[in-house]
C-alpha cells in the first residue's frame, strides 16, 4: 500500500479524496445548489410574486408565533425537570429522566396523532370514559396554541439536556464548600447554581426555537386541517400544487427558514462559546440539595407531568388503534386488533412503507457506519484546518431543518444526472441520499468521540507490528470503537425509520416511508390505522432506546443524544 | 545487522524554534543507547522519527545503507522492522496477552504452530507464561510492561525503541524492570534506544548515553565517560547529583582539579584568572577541619548517611554527605577532594 508522503501519515492515499467526495455529495453540492437557485430567482425577480403573497407572511408569522410559544413551553417543562432531576434528591431520577427523553425520539407526527386522540369530540379514549365533548365542537389542538403546546412537549428534552449538562458541570465540591461556610441552600442556588445554569437554559431555548421553525410533522397534522400554515408546511403545499414557479418559491421559503434557524443557532453558539459541555463526574451523581418536606409533592408533580405528556397521549393512541367500528364505545369486549391486522397484513401501502423505511434505515445506518469510520479516522488523525472545515461541513446538513435539506436535494437532483443521463428523482435513491446527508452528523459524533478517546499509541504499536491500514482497522481500531459504532448504527436506524420531513417532499408512488404512510392515513381519515401504525412505531422506538441505554456504559460520553 | 545513523536531523512543528535541530549520531549494532534530557528537549520526537511516526523536516535516518526517512521520502513504520515499548504500554485491550504478543507474527503470516511456540518463548522470557490467556486489564502495571516487552521480543526487530517505559511504575518495580531490560538486551542482542529523563536509569541500563537539551545533542559517550567527563553546564547539571560552583581559574589549568587548585581558586586574587564552572560531586566534599568554612543550611537523614546542603563563605551552595549527624545551622569546614571544569 502507498501512503501520502506527509509527516509519517498513517492514512492511505485514497482516504482524503474519499472524504472530499463524501462531503461534496452530502453537504457542499446540495447546499450550494439551494443557495444558487435562491440567489438566481431573487435576481430574476421571481421573488416579487411570492413576496407579495399574504400567505407567505402569515406562514412566517405563524412559524414565529408557534416556535416562540413552543420554546417557552419547552423552557418551562425542560428547565424545571432539569433542575429538579439534576440538583435535588428526587427518587427515581434515572427512570424519570429516561421517560422525559422519550418524546425527543418519537416522531413528531406520532406525537401529534396521539394528542389528537386525547382531545376533541372524536377521542376514543374520552368517549370510552364518557368525557368526550359533544360532537361538532372543535378540535382544540387544530390551532396555533395546539401546535405550540406540542412543540413544547417535543422539544422540552432539548432544553433539559442543554441545561443539565451545564448543571452537571457544576463543581459539586464548590457547592458543598459554600454550604459548609454557612450559605443556605437558597443562597447557593441563587449565587452559584443559577448563574452557571443560565447559559444552558438560553442555549436550550435557542435549540427549541430552531427545532420549532423546522418542524414539519406537528404543523402538518395540526395546522393543515385548519388552514394554519407554517413555512415548512407552506413548502409542502406549494409542492403539492406544482407550478412553473415552484422551484423558485420553495428555494426562497427555504432561505427564509434557514435564516431563522441560523439566527437561533448563532444565539446558541454565542452563549456556549468557550464552554466545554462534557460533564465532569458521572451523570448519575448524588443530588446536591435536599428537598426535605416538599420532596413528595415535587415527586408527585413530576410523575403527574410525565403521565400527562407521555402516558396519557400514548393511552389515547392505543385506544384509537383499538377502536371498534364508528360509534361503538371502546371497552374490553369491543376492542379489536382489526387496525393492526390491516396495517400489517392487508394494506399494501403500509406494508410497502414498512419495507421501504426499514430498507432505507438499514442502508443509511450501514452506509453511514462505513462513512463515519473512515471520515472519523480522517478527522481525528489530521490536525489541519482542512480537517476542521470538513468536520464542520459534515455537521451542517443535520443542523438545517429537514425540509430545507429535502428542497436542496430536489433542486440538485430533479434534472438528469450529468454523464449518466437519467434522474434519480422520484426513486428511493434520492431519499437515501438525503438521509445519508441528514444523519451524517448523528452517525459521526459517537465514532469521532470514540476515536478521540483512543490512546494513539495503540495504533502506533500496530503499525510497528507491521500492520497496514486495513489490517489495523480490522484488528485494532474497529474492535475498539465498536460500541460507539454500534450505537451510531442503532441511532441512525431509529431516526431514519421514523423520518417524515425529508421523505414527505421526496416520496412518490411506491416509495412511501412509514412517516409518510402515517401522515397519509390520517390525512385520508383512517385515524385508527394511523394510530395502529404509530403504536408500532412507539414500541420500536422504546425498544431501540432501551437497547442503547443498556449499551450506554460502554459508550463514550456524548454518544447518545439523550444522554449528552 | 547494521548501524542506525541519524544525520543532521531536524524537525519543525510549525513556525518557531525546531523541536530537534542538527542532530547527528550513530548507534552501532547491538548497542543500548539512552537518550537523556529534561522533558520537552526533543528526545521523544527523535524516537518517533526513528519509529516513523514523524517525518524529519531536514536531515536523514539510515539503517546501514537503507534510507528510512528524509524530508522527501519515508518508509512507513509498518515496514521498518522495529518494535517499541510505549510509556502507556499500548496493549490492545480486546486481545489476550498471548494475542497481543503474537500479533506481529500474525501480521507477518508466520505459521500458527511456530507462532505459538515463539509467543511461549517470549512470555517465558518475561516470566508471564501463566498469564497467556488473561486480558491486559487483569494485569498489574509491571506485568503489562513485561507483555509489551514480550511483544518486542517476538519478531527479532532490528531496533527496539523504549519511550520512558518506567515512568508509570513505582520505585520497587522500576528496579525489577531495569533488570528485565538488561536481560532482554543481553539475550536479544538488538539495538535498543531508550528515552528517559532519569539519569540513574540511563546510567544503569545503557552502553551509550546521549544527552539532549532544547532539541540539540550535547554529548554522547559511555555512562562512565559522561559521568566522569561531562561537557558543559547542562550535561554537568543533569548527570550525577553534583553542585556547580562559579570559580576563577588560571588559564591552562586542565579540567580535573584537585584540592590545592580548588583551594587556590577560592583564595586566589591574582590577575589573569578566567571564570569557570566547576562541578563538585557530593562524595568529593569531605568534612575536614583544614578546609573552607561552610554553614549547614539543611540536613536530612537518608538511612545510610546524612545528605547535607552547605553554604560557603562566598554564598555558593554545595551538596555533601556525612556519616556523623550534622544539624542545620551548624558551621563546619570542607575539603573539595576533586572538581571537574565544565
Amino acid at each position: 500500500m502507498r501512503y501520502s508522503a506527509k509527516s509519517g501519515n498513517s492514512q492511505p492515499r485514497w482516504l482524503f479524496p474519499f472524504v472530499v467526495l463524501v462531503i461534496l455529495v452530502l453537504s457542499v453540492l446540495p447546499l450550494a445548489r439551494l443557495a444558487w437557485t435562491g440567489v438566481v430567482s431573487a435576481l430574476r425577480g421571481d421573488a416579487g410574486q411570492l413576496l407579495a403573497d399574504p400567505a407567505l407572511w402569515s406562514a412566517t408569522l405563524n412559524t414565529l408565533t408557534t416556535s416562540f410559544l413552543g420554546m417557552i413551553a419547552a423552557v418551562v417543562l425542560g428547565g424545571s425537570f432539569a433542575v429538579l432531576l439534576t440538583l435535588f434528591d428526587v427518587r427515581g431520577r434515572s427512570l424519570l429522566g429516561f421517560l422525559f427523553m422519550l418524546p425527543m425520539m418519537i416522531p413528531p407526527q406520532v406525537t401529534a396523532l396521539s394528542w389528537i386522540g386525547l382531545t376533541g369530540p372524536s377521542s376514543t379514549l374520552l368517549k370510552a370514559i364518557g368525557m368526550a365533548p359533544p360532537l361538532g365542537s372543535p378540535q382544540p389542538l387544530y390551532s396555533i396554541g395546539g401546535i405550540a403546546l406540542l412543540f413544547g412537549v417535543q422539544h422540552a428534552p432539548l432544553v433539559y439536556l442543554a441545561m443539565r449538562s451545564g448543571l452537571l458541570a457544576l463543581p459539586k465540591e464548590g457547592v458543598e464548600a459554600a454550604r459548609l461556610s454557612g450559605a443556605s441552600s437558597l443562597r447557593v442556588l441563587l449565587d452559584i447554581v443559577l448563574p452557571l445554569a443560565l447559559p444552558g437554559l438560553v442555549a436550550g431555548a435557542a435549540i427549541a426555537f430552531v427545532s420549532g421553525v423546522g418542524n414539519f410533522g406537528i404543523p402538518a397534522i395540526l395546522g393543515i386541517p385548519a388552514s394554519i400554515y407554517t413555512l415548512p408546511t407552506l413548502i409542502y403545499s406549494k409542492f403539492a400544487s406544482f407550478g412553473p414557479t415552484t422551484f423558485a418559491d420553495i428555494s426562497i421559503i427555504s432561505a427564509l427558514i434557514t435564516l431563522l434557524a441560523v439566527a437561533g443557532l448563532s444565539v446558541e453558539a454565542r452563549v456556549l462559546r468557550g464552554r466545554d459541555f462534557r460533564t465532569i463526574g458521572l451523570s448519575g451523581q448524588a443530588a446536591v440539595f435536599r428537598l426535605g418536606q416538599v420532596r413528595l409533592p415535587a415527586e408527585i408533580l413530576l410523575w403527574l407531568v410525565t403521565f400527562v405528556i407521555l402516558v396519557l397521549p400514548f393511552l389515547a393512541l392505543l385506544a384509537s388503534s383499538l377502536a371498534p367500528a364508528y360509534g361503538v364505545p371502546l371497552n374490553m369486549e369491543t376492542a379489536t386488533l382489526h387496525a393492526y391486522e390491516e396495517v400489517m397484513f392487508r394494506q399494501s401501502v403500509t406494508r410497502s412503507a414498512f419495507s421501504n423505511s426499514v430498507t432505507l434505515a438499514l442502508a443509511s445506518a450501514f452506509g453511514l457506519l462505513v462513512i463515519s469510520v473512515l471520515l472519523g479516522y480522517y478527522i481525528v488523525q489530521t490536525k489541519s484546518r482542512t480537517a476542521a472545515t470538513i468536520s464542520a461541513m459534515a455537521e451542517i446538513p443535520y443542523a438545517l431543518p429537514g425540509i430545507v435539506l429535502a428542497v436542496a436535494f430536489i433542486l440538485l437532483l430533479a434534472a438528469p444526472l450529468p454523464i449518466l443521463g437519467f434522474s434519480i428523482y422520484g426513486t428511493i435513491w434520492i431519499i437515501l441520499l438525503a438521509y445519508l446527508s441528514s444523519f451524517l452528523a448523528v452517525s459521526l459524533k459517537p465514532v469521532v468521540s470514540a476515536y478521540r478517546q483512543l490512546d494513539p499509541s495503540l495504533e502506533e504499536a500496530a503499525r510497528l507490528s507491521g500492520a497496514g491500514f486495513y489490517r489495523r482497522m480490522r484488528d485494532v481500531l474497529v474492535p475498539l470503537i465498536a460500541p460507539a459504532a454500534g450505537s451510531s448504527l442503532i441511532l441512525v436506524f431509529l431516526i431514519a425509520c421514523n423520518e417524515l420531513t425529508v421523505s414527505a417532499l421526496l416520496w412518490s408512488a411506491g416509495t412511501q416511508t412509514l412517516g409518510v404512510a402515517i401522515y397519509n392515513l390520517d390525512d385520508s381519515g383512517s385515524f385508527d390505522l394511523a394510530a395502529a401504525l404509530s403504536v408500532l412505531v412507539v414500541i420500536m422506538v422504546v425498544i431501540l432506546m432501551l437497547i442503547l441505554e443498556l449499551m450506554a456504559r460502554r459508550l463514550p460520553a456524548g454518544a447518545l443524544p439523550w444522554r449528552r | 545487522m547494521a548501524p542506525l545513523i541519524l544525520h543532521a536531523l531536524e524537525k519543525r512543528f510549525g513556525p518557531g524554534a525546531p523541536a530537534v535541530r542538527d542532530l547527528s549520531l550513530t548507534v552501532r549494532d547491538g548497542r543500548f543507547l539512552a537518550l537523556l534530557g529534561p522533558s520537552g528537549c526533543g528526545k521523544t520526537t527523535v524516537l518517533r522519527m526513528i519509529a516513523g511516526f514523524e517525518q524529519p523536516t531536514d536531515g536523514s535516518i539510515l539503517l546501514g545503507e537503507r534510507l528510512l526517512a528524509d524530508a522527501a521520502t519515508m518508509v512507513p513504520p509498518e515496514r521498518r522492522n522495529m518494535a517499541m515499548v510505549f510509556q502507556s504500554y499500548a496493549l490492545w485491550p480486546h486481545m489476550t496477552v498471548a494475542e497481543n504478543v503474537g500479533y506481529p507474527l500474525k501480521v507477518r503470516k508466520v505459521d500458527r504452530e511456530r507462532a505459538r511456540q515463539k509467543v511461549c518463548e517470549a512470555l517465558a522470557a518475561v516470566r508471564l507464561e501463566a498469564y497467556a490467556d488473561r486480558r491486559p486489564a487483569a494485569l498489574s502495571g509491571g506485568q503489562r510492561q513485561r507483555v509489551a516487552l514480550a511483544r518486542c521480543l517476538v519478531t527479532e526487530p532490528d531496533v527496539v525503541l523504549l519511550d520512558e517505559p518506567l515512568a508509570n511504575l513505582d520505585r520497587h518495580l522500576r528496579q525489577e524492570m531495569e533488570e528485565t531490560f538488561r536481560e532482554f538486551h543481553a539475550r536479544s542482542g538488538a539495538t535498543m534506544i531508550y528515552v528517559t529523563h532519569d539519569q540513574s536509569e540511563a546510567m544503569a541500563l545503557a552502553t551509550d548515553v546521549a544527552v539532549m537539551s532544547e532539541g540539540r545533542l550535547l554529548q554522547m559517550a559511555s555512562p562512565e565517560e559522561i559521568y566522569a567527563r561531562p561537557e558543559g553546564l547542562v550535561v554537568g547539571g543533569l548527570v550525577g547529583q553534583g553542585s556547580i560552583l562559579s570559580l576563577r581559574l588560571p588559564p591552562g589549568s586542565g579540567r580535573l582539579l584537585d584540592w590545592p587548585r580548588l583551594r587556590d581558586a577560592f583564595q586566589g586574587t591574582e590577575e589573569g584568572l578566567m571564570p569557570a564552572d566547576v562541578l563538585v560531586r557530593p562524595q568529593d566534599v569531605v568534612l575536614d577541619a583544614t578546609g573552607l568554612a561552610a554553614r549547614v543550611t539543611s540536613s536530612f537523614f537518608e538511612g545510610e548517611r546524612y545528605a547535607l546542603r552547605l553554604e560557603l563563605a562566598n554564598g555558593q551552595s554545595l551538596r555533601a554527605f556525612s556519616r556523623q549527624p550534622v544539624r542545620a545551622g551548624d558551621t563546619t569546614s570542607v575539603v573539595l577532594a576533586s572538581g571537574w571544569r565544565l
